[in-house]
Formats: C-alpha cells, sequence, structure tokens
C-alpha cells in the first residue's frame, strides 16, 4: 500500500475555482471552452480501440464510489455488435455530503459532454443521456444552452452524437445504475437483477455504458493532457485526482480537487476544524473513521474509496444522531423490493432506539450487526449491501454513544 | 443442441443447458432451494433473497433463482453463511407480518409459514414492526380480500396481474419502508378495474390475499331445516379437487366429491355441465342467428366476431377494457347463473319447493364468480339466482371440516333433474372447450352431420398456447342453413387475460376476421382458475387439462343437444333456444364501466 | 384535464418512457398529481391507473396529495441538522403559521422536508420549487417568503 501527502490539484476544474454560491447560479456558469472541443475533433480521428487502451493504462477507476475500472466498462460495452447502444451519464448525485457533480456541471459542463462523446465514439453509440437528479433542476437552463452550443461544435466536426438531459424525482436509489435505468424507461426506480449487467443489457435492453459526471471529465482531460500526466497525480492503486465534497465542522466547506492516496489525517490537518472525532468517508453509505485511526487511513482505493463525500464532525457531535439520520435516509430511500433492506434498514433504526432508550439491551447491538452482515451479503444492490458500512463503523468505533 | 455448461452444487457434479438458472440446476441435482417470490408461471423478480446461496469467488451470496450458471462454477447451498443469511431474512419478513398464524384464513397452506417452520423461528430476534405500519384489510370485494398485515411485498400477485392478466389493478407503491402493493390511489378492490379473476389469490405464498370465503354461511344453511340447499359444481372442480385432499394433480374425483357433498348435508347435489349444455344450445343458436342476419338479412348492426361469455373475469376486464366490444358478447349468462337461475325457477316447480326456501349453492374453481353472482342483474328468478359461490378450495375445507374419509368413499351419482351432463359440458373447463362444445352441436345443427374431426376431437382448438386459432368448412348444409353452405368458420380462442387483450386488440382494429371467439380469463381455463388449489401452475395445469379430455371421452354422451335432460328443459319450460322464457331467465346485459 | 394531457403527450409520446417526463409537467404546472390527471395519463399511455400512481408515490418530488403553489423542502442530512435546521424549519412553521407536512390556507406553500439537496457545504438550505436556497438563517429566510408573498 502506498500513500502520499495531501495535493490540490485543478485537472478537473481548471482555472473555474469558486464555491461561492452566488456565482454558481444561472449567469455564473463557466462557458463552454472552445480548447476543449479541439481535444474532441482529435480524439474521433483516433482508433476507438486505442482510446479505450488508453483509459484502460490510465488505470481510471469509476468516480461514483464503487470504482469498477472505466476503460474495461467501456471495453465490454465495445464488443458488442449490437448497432443501438446508450451512454449515460449519472448526475444523480444523491449520495448525503455530495455535492461535486453540482459544481463540475456548473462549472464544466463541456468537460462532461466530451467524455461522454468520446464515450459514444468508443462504443459506437449514437446517443447520450445526462440523468440529472431532480434538486438540481435549477441548472437545468444553463446546461441546455451548454449543450446546445456543444451540439453546434460536433456537429461542426462532422460527428454524430446527440445528448438529452433527463430529470429525476427525488430517488436516492435511482443513483444505482440498473435503478436510474429503470426510471429513464419510467418505471420506479428498482434495481435490476445482474446479471445482465449494463453493458450487455442496460437501458432499453440495449448495451449501456453509465458512468459518473466527474468519470467522463476525467476521460476528456486525460485524452487533452494524456495517459501520463494523468498517471503522474495519484498512486499505484489509484490514479488521478479526485474531487471531493467537504462539509460538517470544517472552517472551509466546498468542492476540492485533491490527488488519491493521501492519508484521512492529512486530510483532517488541512480541513478538519482542531477537534474532528470522526469522519464519515463515502457519504451516508461509506465508512466513519475515527480519530484514532485518522493516521493509518488511506483515502483511496488502497484504503477507503469514497465518491468523494467527507463529512467532517467534532467532539461536539453525537454519533448516535449521525446514525440515526443515516438510518432514517436508507429507511425511506431504499426502493423496498428486497427483503433485506426494506426491513432490515427498519429494524436497525429501531433497534438502536431500543438500545438507547434501554429497551434492548446493548448485546441486542452485536444482533444488529450480524443483520448487517447479512444485508451485505444479500441485498439486491448496493444501497441495501452499503447500509452496513456506516453502521457497523459507526457502532463498533462508538459503541458507548449508542449506549448511553 | 444447446451449449452444455458443467457446474457443480454441493459437491454434486451438474450439467444443464446454458441459461439456465441454479434453482433449476439444483432442482436438477435433487437440491433444494427454499424460494418465496418465485412462481414458475412469473418473470424472476429476485426480490425476497430467500433462495441465497454462496458462489464460490463471489463476495456476496447469489439469488439462485435469477442467476444463470456458468462454467466450472461451485456453490455451496447449505454453508453457514447461507444458513444464517436465509434465517435472518425470513425473521425480517416475519418481523413485518401479522404473524397471528392461528386466526389466520391461510393457516396452514402458507409458504412463510413453512419457512419459518423449517429454519425453527422460535425467538423473536427482530422488533414486531407491524404496530409500527399502518396497514389495513379490504373487505369490500364480495370475491377477495386483501390483507396488508400479511403482504410480505413478494409481488407475485403484481407480476400475475400484469404478466397473465395485463390488468395491472394490483401494483407497486411508495418506497422503502413504506412500499406496498397498492391499487389505483389505495381504493378498495373493488373499486378499481380489477377483474376479480382471483390469479393473484392462487400465487400469494401467504394471506395478503384470499378469496372472501362463505363457508359458514353455507354451513348455516344446511343446518336450516326451513331451506332447501342445492349445490351445483362446475366442470372444473371434478379434476382438481383431489389435489386439496391428498390426490395427486389430474386425478378426476367426480363420483367421490358428489359423494362427499351428499355427506355434507346438501339436499341436492347437481351439476353446472347441465347448463353448459344449456349454454352451448343457447349460444349456438345466438352464433347462428347473429351468421344469419349478417348474411342473409344483410343486417350490418350485427356483431361479429360474437366472444363467449361464461367467464366472469373476462365480462369484467371487457367492460373495462373494450366497452366498446360489448354488443360482440353472447348475451347468455355464465352456466352458473344460468343454472342459478333455473334452480329457482324451473327446479322449484318441479320438485314443488317455494323458491324462497330454496338456498342455491355453487362449487366454482373460480373467485370471479362470486362477484358475478352479486351483480345486479342476477336475479332474474325473483330471488338472488345464485346465493353463495364457494371455490374448489373452500369445498375441499368444508370436507375436511366434516371429517370425510375422502378417499373410502363411495363413488355417487348427481342427483336429478339438472344434474346429467355431457363430454361436451365438461371441456368447458379447459380452454377451447367451450368452442369444442359449440362446434359439434353448431356443425351438426347445420348439417345434421357429426363434426369431421377424427372421434369428435377437435384437437386444433386444445392446448397451452396463449391463442388459438381455427377453421371449420362448412358443407352439405340442411336446406334451412343453406346460406351458410361452403362457409369457413373462423375462430379464435384465448386464455389468460393477457391474450385476450391481444385478440381484443386485433378485432378492435378490424383486422380480426374471426367468426366466434373463446375467451377465458385464466390461464388453461377454468382449470387453471383463481379458485383452484394452491399451487397452480403450467405443470398442474397440464395435469388437469389431460384429466378434462379423458373425462369427456369417457361419457356416453358427448355432444350437448344429445343430453336428454336439455331436451326435457325446452319441452317443459324453455320452448326453444333464444325463447321467451331463455330470453328472461338465460341471458343477460353488460355494463360499460369506463363512465 | 384531457386536453392538457393530450399536449404533454403530444410532447414526449405515449410509450411508457414518456411516462415520468409527463408526470413532472403536470406537477410543474399543478404542484401535483390529481387522480383526474393520473387516470388521464394511464388512459393517453395505455397502461394502468395503479402503474402511473405506483410510479409516481415512488419519486418524492410526484406528490399524490394537494400541494401548496410553492413548494418549500427544506434538507434534513445530517449536516443540515448540525448547522441549524430546527431553527429554519422552526422560523418557517412561524412564519407560514403551519407545520411541516402541511399547505397554508391560501395554498400558497407546502412546507416539508427533503433528503439531502447536494448543498451540504452551505447548509441549512431548503428548495423552494427549483430554486436552491443555501447558507440560511432565520432573517433570511423571512426575507426569502416575502419575496415569494409579493
Amino acid at each position: 500500500m502506498s500513500s502520499q501527502n495531501l495535493k490540490k490539484t485543478d485537472m478537473i476544474f481548471g482555472l473555474c475555482h469558486t464555491t461561492d454560491v452566488e456565482h454558481l447560479l444561472p449567469g455564473g456558469v463557466c462557458k463552454t471552452n472552445e480548447e476543449k472541443f479541439v481535444v474532441l475533433e482529435e480524439v474521433i480521428k483516433k482508433d476507438p480501440q486505442d482510446i479505450i487502451d488508453d483509459i484502460i493504462e490510465s488505470g481510471l477507476k469509476g468516480r461514483g464510489g464503487a470504482g469498477f475500472p472505466t476503460g474495461l466498462k467501456w471495453k465490454f460495452a465495445s464488443l458488442s455488435p449490437e448497432k443501438e447502444k446508450y451512454v449515460i451519464c449519472n448526475a444523480d448525485e444523491g449520495e448525503p455530503g455530495t455535492f461535486k457533480d453540482r459544481d463540475i456541471l456548473l462549472k464544466v459542463p463541456a468537460k462532461v459532454f466530451a467524455g461522454m462523446t468520446m464515450c459514444g465514439y468508443c462504443i459506437n453509440a449514437k446517443k447520450g443521456y445526462l440523468y440529472l437528479r431532480g434538486e438540481y433542476k435549477f441548472m437545468l437552463p444553463e446546461l441546455r444552452k451548454v449543450l446546445d452550443s456543444f451540439h453546434e461544435v460536433i456537429k461542426k466536426i462532422g460527428y454524430d452524437f446527440h445528448i438529452d438531459i433527463l430529470l429525476g424525482s427525488g430517488a436516492y436509489v435511482c443513483g444505482e445504475e440498473t435503478a436510474l435505468m429503470e426510471s429513464m424507461e419510467g418505471h420506479r426506480g428498482e434495481a435490476r437483477n445482474k446479471p445482465p449487467y449494463p453493458t450487455v443489457e442496460g437501458f432499453r435492453n440495449k448495451p449501456t455504458v453509465i458512468n459518473n459526471v466527474e468519470t467522463f471529465v476525467n476521460v476528456t482531460m486525460i485524452q487533452k493532457f494524456g495517459v501520463a500526466e494523468f498517471k503522474k497525480l495519484g498512486t499505484q492503486d489509484s490514479r488521478g485526482s479526485k474531487v471531493f465534497s467537504v462539509s460538517g465542522d470544517t472552517p472551509k466547506p466546498g468542492v476540492y480537487e485533491l490527488e488519491l492516496g493521501m492519508k484521512l489525517s492529512d486530510f483532517v490537518d488541512e480541513y478538519g476544524d482542531g477537534d474532528t472525532k470522526a469522519v464519515q468517508v463515502g457519504g451516508a453509505s461509506g465508512f466513519c473513521v475515527p480519530r484514532k485511526k485518522f493516521n493509518e487511513t488511506i483515502i483511496g482505493f488502497e484504503g477507503i474509496p469514497t465518491g468523494g463525500s467527507m463529512m467532517l464532525f467534532n467532539s461536539s457531535r453525537s454519533m448516535y444522531n449521525v446514525l440515526t439520520n443515516y438510518l432514517e435516509f436508507f429507511a425511506e430511500e431504499s426502493c423496498g423490493q428486497c427483503t433485506p433492506c426494506r426491513v432490515g434498514c427498519q429494524q436497525l433504526i429501531r433497534g438502536i432506539r431500543a438500545v438507547k432508550c434501554g429497551q434492548k439491551s446493548p448485546d441486542y447491538l452485536d444482533a444488529l450487526l450480524k443483520l448487517t452482515a447479512s444485508m451485505k451479503l444479500t441485498a439486491k444492490c448496493g444501497l441495501g449491501q452499503s447500509v452496513a458500512n456506516s453502521f457497523s463503523s459507526i457502532v463498533s468505533n462508538f459503541t458507548e454513544e449508542m449506549i448511553y | 443442441m444447446k451449449e452444455m455448461i458443467n457446474l457443480k452444487i454441493d459437491d454434486i457434479n451438474v450439467s444443464v443447458e446454458a441459461g439456465t438458472t441454479i434453482l433449476e440446476a439444483a432442482k436438477k441435482a435433487n437440491v433444494r432451494i427454499p424460494t418465496l417470490c418465485y412462481h414458475p408461471d412469473l418473470c424472476i423478480a429476485g426480490n425476497c433473497r430467500i433462495c441465497m446461496v454462496e458462489v464460490e469467488g463471489s463476495l456476496t451470496l447469489t439469488a439462485a433463482c435469477a442467476m444463470p450458471v456458468s462454467e466450472n462454477m461451485v456453490i455451496h447451498t447449505n454453508s453457514l453463511k447461507v444458513r444464517t443469511a436465509r434465517k435472518h431474512n425470513i425473521e425480517l419478513l416475519l418481523s413485518e407480518h401479522n404473524s397471528e398464524c392461528t386466526k389466520c384464513y391461510k393457516n396452514g397452506n402458507c409458504e412463510l409459514q413453512d419457512l419459518a417452520a423449517e429454519y425453527k423461528i422460535t425467538n423473536e430476534t427482530f422488533i414486531d414492526l407491524v404496530p409500527f405500519h399502518n396497514y389495513t384489510i379490504d373487505h369490500y370485494s364480495p370475491a377477495i380480500i386483501k390483507d396488508d398485515s400479511k403482504c410480505i411485498r413478494c409481488q407475485r400477485c403484481v407480476r400475475t396481474c400484469e404478466e397473465l392478466q395485463s390488468v395491472s389493478a394490483l401494483g407497486v407503491a411508495y418506497k422503502g419502508e413504506h412500499m406496498k402493493i397498492s391499487t389505483f390511489m389505495e381504493k378498495s378492490m373493488f373499486d378499481v378495474v380489477c377483474t376479480n379473476c382471483g390469479q393473484c389469490v392462487n400465487r400469494c405464498p401467504v394471506g395478503a390475499l384470499v378469496e372472501k370465503n362463505y363457508i359458514d354461511q353455507v354451513w348455516d344453511a344446511i343446518y336450516d331445516p326451513s331451506k332447501h340447499v342445492v349445490l351445483q359444481t362446475a366442470p372444473a372442480v371434478r379434476i382438481a379437487l383431489g389435489e386439496d385432499l391428498g390426490y395427486d394433480p389430474g386425478e378426476i374425483v367426480t363420483g367421490k366429491m358428489v359423494a362427499a357433498i351428499k355427506k355434507l348435508g346438501i339436499d341436492s347435489v347437481l351439476d353446472t355441465d347441465f347448463t353448459a349444455d344449456l349454454t352451448i344450445m343457447e349460444e349456438g343458436t345466438e352464433l347462428l342467428t347473429r351468421l344469419k342476419k349478417a348474411l342473409v338479412d344483410k343486417d350490418s348492426s350485427v356483431a361479429l366476431p360474437m366472444m363467449t361469455s361464461c367467464s366472469p373475469g373476462w365480462i369484467k376486464f371487457i367492460e373495462h377494457q373494450f366497452p366498446q366490444l360489448l354488443p360482440n358478447l353472447s348475451t347468455c349468462k355464465s352456466p352458473q347463473q344460468m343454472f342459478g337461475a333455473l334452480a329457482k325457477t324451473y327446479y322449484a316447480q318441479k320438485r314443488n319447493i317455494d323458491p324462497a326456501d330454496i338456498v342455491s349453492v355453487s362449487v366454482m374453481p373460480c373467485t370471479a364468480k362470486k362477484f358475478e353472482a352479486d351483480r345486479p342483474e342476477m336475479r332474474s328468478s325473483g330471488y338472488k339466482d345464485v346465493d353463495y359461490v364457494l371455490t374448489t378450495r373452500e369445498l375441499a375445507v368444508m370436507i375436511k371440516q366434516a371429517g370425510i374419509d375422502f378417499e373410502s368413499l363411495k363413488e355417487e351419482k348427481y342427483d336429478s333433474i339438472m344434474g346429467q351432463s355431457t363430454g361436451a359440458a365438461v371441456i368447458f373447463g379447459a380452454t377451447g372447450g367451450v368452442m369444442e362444445a359449440a362446434l359439434r352441436t353448431a356443425y351438426e345443427l347445420v348439417t345434421g352431420r357429426e363434426v369431421p374431426f377424427d372421434g369428435l376431437n377437435i384437437t386444433p382448438v386444445r392446448g397451452m398456447e396463449g391463442v388459438k386459432e381455427a377453421s371449420v368448412k362448412i358443407e352439405g348444409t340442411l336446406p334451412e342453413w343453406k346460406f351458410l353452405e361452403g362457409a369457413i368458420l373462423n375462430t379464435a380462442i384465448a386464455h389468460g387475460l393477457v391474450n385476450a387483450k391481444k385478440v381484443m386488440e386485433l378485432v378492435d382494429s378490424g383486422k380480426a376476421n374471426y367468426h366466434f371467439i373463446e375467451i377465458m380469463a385464466c390461464p388453461g381455463g377454468c382449470l387453471g382458475g383463481g379458485g383452484q388449489p394452491i399451487p397452480t401452475n403450467m405443470e398442474i395445469r397440464m395435469k388437469r387439462n389431460k384429466a378434462i379430455y379423458q373425462e369427456d371421452a369417457g361419457m356416453p354422451i358427448r355432444k350437448s343437444h344429445e343430453n336428454p335432460e336439455i331436451a326435457l328443459i325446452y319441452k317443459e319450460f324453455l320452448e326453444k333456444p333464444l325463447g321467451h322464457t331463455s330470453h328472461k331467465l338465460l341471458h343477460t346485459t353488460y355494463i360499460d364501466r369506463t363512465k | 384535464m384531457k386536453e392538457n394531457i393530450e399536449i404533454l403527450t403530444k410532447k414526449f409520446g405515449r410509450n411508457r418512457e414518456a411516462l415520468i417526463p409527463i408526470l413532472q409537467a403536470i406537477v410543474e404546472k399543478n404542484s401535483y398529481l390529481s387522480e383526474e390527471a393520473m387516470n388521464e395519463v394511464a388512459k393517453q399511455l395505455d397502461i394502468s391507473a395503479a402503474q402511473v400512481y405506483g410510479t409516481a408515490s415512488f419519486y418524492s418530488f410526484l406528490d399524490t396529495v394537494p400541494r401548496g403553489k410553492n413548494i418549500i423542502r427544506v434538507c434534513k442530512s445530517i449536516i443540515a441538522e448540525m448547522k441549524g435546521k430546527k431553527e429554519i424549519i422552526k422560523t418557517l412553521e412561524n412564519v407560514l403559521k403551519i407545520k411541516v407536512g402541511e399547505t397554508t390556507p391560501d395554498n400558497m406553500f407546502t412546507l416539508l422536508e427533503t433528503n439531502d439537496i447536494g448543498w451540504s457545504d452551505q447548509e441549512p438550505s431548503m428548495l423552494i420549487n427549483d430554486q436552491p436556497y443555501t447558507n440560511l438563517t432565520s432573517e433570511k429566510v423571512i426575507r426569502i417568503i416575502n419575496e415569494y408573498r409579493k
């Protein structure tokens, strides 16, 4: 395992760097940048296979949190002889404490569209969709404007690819890729059985590549600066930079682009308020790291992989409150179809309340921990499987707070 | 030949076709994997997470029903991890489920109960969630009770309603902890597009969807000395009842069933088959009359193709979905309702009983019949024509309650009058049966000769294909039917409302050239009805189907018009098909339910 | 109603994929989905009303119960809670004279809570219809509500 010091980068955002809301609202968005389209023009002259090999070589892994190698995903989809294929950009950023895609879409949307188009070129898809969470509807007019000029540009360079923007309607689970496709097809956002995987049967049962917003930007930047430049960032297992959403007890909440592979202690030194007791890495579905483990925790695929949410809690916070908030969230946002997730979440929340108020003995926490292990093993999708992460990391690291 | 896949399940080497699921492969290896949301008639949901198995190399457990096998897969179905996870998921389902099993109608026939017993769930590990849910019970419908407190959200009912019936009266609503099986706006089943077919009831693994039972009412009537209880049994009951009484599917138990019902204390055990034959007379004549009006009188207002009207689930379906085609429906009541109307008129007269004292009970493979009997227009005798409708399952319950040793019963015959029937009537219980019976009679009526199929077996209309078509050329007509000489009668048969919908869309678009269409709401026809023993699936339907045609083949009379009691009733009471009395007692009207 | 939905089916099509965009458009106009609207959509898309209801009720933003002209959704994430969500709710309840989940008698506002809306760096936050408001204080909330009342 390798780690490195905290290093700020600006591959994703370039010169546009602000988190001030007043600048993010319509009118304050960075406009499309001609330079990025030049990249696109060069890319579509290359052999698609070479581009995919580039992405594989770069070591880029999905930025949504799960970390599947992006190049491989594209390769799988490219292998299908199917004529109809799709590219989807997952902008259903619903993970609590995550807001980096918001900034990416507000500041550098053209880079996202460019990445999607490159993907379309590689897998031979003519159609892309950006699935934007309903909570971000406010940015739709501006995004559409950028998209219109983007379409103009690809037309100019003589390439055929069209992107549509679809809106979510307030359902966290739609961030799960197959639930998102169900939603796009007009159904309840319920995760599908896998296999088949989206690269084989995705949207409309056709081969589909679905990637996170940030992943597409990374692709654009790899093409712009080259694989070598990209690989200079991060560590062996965690190449490139990552956009982090920093919130909670921090003097400087906001969006930061940092190299992967840093120690959590370095991160806390930079962003903590001097009294950080725990950091929730990866949102409600991620892990809670207590102070004593900051030094040994690496943020990256060799340690704790993350979609970028970093929530800091200082010693004034009750971890019991934190956990109940997460569990209420999961109980509400589970799609409800599978037993372990639907019922398990209800049991966890009622269970820790019962322990807290003395209706159940502290031993009951062990029963609940065993339950989360089964949820992780049997839930149908990532939502139900990941409830165990925050539950077990908070309950085992802050047991006293759960009881007294 | 499909590619074969080799794998190992619990140390047993198995070789199966590519595309086979782990669950199917395990079955082949005689390894039983418990399931709950799985049903062989339905698409795979993979939501109960009971059939979890361990696949070597996978970080999580795998749902056996949803995972296709792959080469060299090594599967463990009984590891500690698997047992613990399954037990957890059963416990979770129980925590959300109203577990007052002793007070449940499905007590003893519940898949969740079986699993709880198998896994010996004795201690209540988890918190009872029932008090936190605002569960409701809908018993407003005369046919189906929906009890949300028993629901385990396996969605079998939802898939049934959509995939088999294309009705989708039931859907999944809300998400997370509030997720539930719901009708539109959570209305009563009575107030939505539900056809009462009961296919959901037949597939519900627990007690969340059950028939509204009338067992106590029937017992009360039996023990009321002032009442004369007549009971009719539908064609498809005799070939399925045995399944609830210890027999294998496909066993014909007609004689024992009649004996058992007599033992219950029913005053007169009669046969719906009698009115099935009567239906053929009325409906056959109606078809020929319509054809004549269209072909000879050139009356363009005649609605063709004509469609059968015996299946009350189908009737409610067309009333909701295709009201513009209501004129195409035969005006004949279903055999049950013809029987009911005659029981309190013809039968009452013949037996010299005050119709007010008759309690008319039917045993049906069907839940929609309960709704049908309740329709306000079904009172043409001046009374409620059919007082209580029991399903095959309810009859089995009563036989058990009476302590009758069914197997040792001596076979008995139906009472008379209205107890005699033909092979043509028996096959009403299978898809294609009404068509076959109608053709046997109509062809002979028109030509004076038997229908030109070997042994009267009109095989093209038989079988489990969703939509069947058959054409019969009419040759050598009798003088009065001369206008049909050389005509080709085109027929279609559909079973399962999803297939009915396909045919109706074709008819509605004007692209169909059919003259006569038989529709049965349930897959396989009445033999696969919502009121039949649980489980019902394709394998079982095939066995019941075989039994029905076996019963037909063994009948001395196999054509409706040759039923002597039919001749008698026309002579004594009805005069002629479509006559005045028929019109009053045996025919009905329909309602456009979109308004 | 029939004509209104026809305009939408013309725009989005009549296949199942059109369902959510159509429901979104109705909500944008009427704040919620009435029984009549859902029935009409079902009819025009040739799907069952239960399926329309089931799909709508899955999504938090596709309300099937009457809502006011302006829907306020206050973020209830853990970060929002830490940064003073309670105060914001209290202020809103006082200003609007309703509780969470209720609609003002003049039908101008419905007050709801919602899961993370993507502004954890600027909590407390809320959405009024589509518009996010962040770094809320009681004074700011009162000012915003007054703007909407104009």
